[in-house]
């Protein structure tokens, strides 16, 4: 399977992805420049996380605009499997790809720590073959993370199974102290109604092997293949 | 050739991190009877060739697509 990485003005976790998805799990791997709209030959597509067009005016709103988003788009619709990772998830939501939005967090400062998500299904691209409870550990790395949407959408979102990880302490627990970032519903990553679109706001490219202290993210990227392959 | 103001603002249902924190910072420099601090975005935009409501067509077109994220957000138009 080809995995293609796109790259954004400002993407900063490209090499990343790149790296975790070609030398940790073995698949091959390109980068698509974000006025590529060429997507043939790619099996899934990861918009990786970073600062695209600076984060200007809100985070990822300009680039959604980008050539490549329409060409994602149209693989999405056809269900390709597309992975978007903080700013990545941030895009899909600007481009109505994912539902919900970002607000900044509630402590208003930046987040760079480690956090634990359970996850809350097994049928997405990005967690086939986890079983639901699972608790990974991967960090975050945001200023815009604050998971927003009105509450009738929620009830919406939980009733159609979309709500693919959330925020918890090391055993697994709801617990607001966990949710740094203060999402609502402890919601740290979602999906659109066919599964083949997840975004997520923690990093698991940064968490892929041993070294990097958790390799609990590596499950990710093989969730990808694996979805692949039953696909 | 017209101009426009466009204000961006978090709806009102929506939690305002930035805007609390201003109101906290507020309060502790001793200015009471302040009940709420909202902060929001503030555009200018100047267009050639269109004026009156063909520039506000324009405008809040731009606001709803592109200025405003209508999950958050809210906007107001104004056209001069």
């Amino acid at each position: 399977m080809k995995v293609g990485v796109v790259v954004f003005p400002g993407s900063n976790c490209d090499h990343d992805a790149y790296h975790a998805v070609k030398h940790v799990c073995g698949q091959e791997a390109r980068f698509v420049w974000h006025k590529d709209a060429d997507l043939s030959s790619l099996d899934a597509i990861i918009l990786p996380g970073g600062f695209s067009y600076g984060d200007y005016l809100r985070t990822g709103a300009i680039a959604r605009f980008s050539a490549v988003m329409g060409a994602v788009k149209a693989f999405a619709a056809q269900g390709g499997p597309v992975l978007g990772i903080c700013n990545g998830f941030q895009i899909l939501q600007e481009a109505g790809m994912l539902p919900g939005a970002m607000l900044r967090n509630r402590t208003v400062k930046f987040l760079s720590q480690p956090v634990h998500i359970r996850v809350e299904r097994d049928d997405t691209i990005a967690t086939a073959g986890v079983p639901v409870g699972t608790v990974l550990t991967m960090p975050i790395a945001h200023g815009e993370g604050n998971f927003f949407l009105p509450d009738p959408e929620l009830d919406r979102l939980e009733a159609n199974g979309q709500v693919v990880f959330r925020y918890v302490d090391p055993s697994g627990r709801l617990d607001d102290a966990a949710n740094a970032n203060g999402s609502a519903r402890a919601i740290a990553g979602v999906c659109n109604p066919g599964r083949n679109v997840v975004g997520l706001m923690p990093h698991p490219e940064r968490a892929a092997e041993g070294e990097l202290g958790s390799a609990d993210g590596r499950r990710i990227f093989e969730a990808l293949t694996l979805s692949l392959v039953r696909a | 050739m017209a101009r426009a103001r466009v204000y961006v603002t978090l709806k009102k249902s929506v939690f305002d991190p930035q805007g609390k924190t201003i109101h906290d910072a507020l309060t502790s420099l001793g200015y009471s009877g302040i009940t709420d601090v909202r902060q929001g975005k503030f555009f200018e935009v100047a267009l050639e060739g269109v004026s009156g409501d063909q520039a506000r067509q324009t405008v809040e077109e731009i606001a709803r697509k592109v200025l405003a994220n209508p999950v958050i957000e809210s906007y107001r138009v104004e056209v001069e």
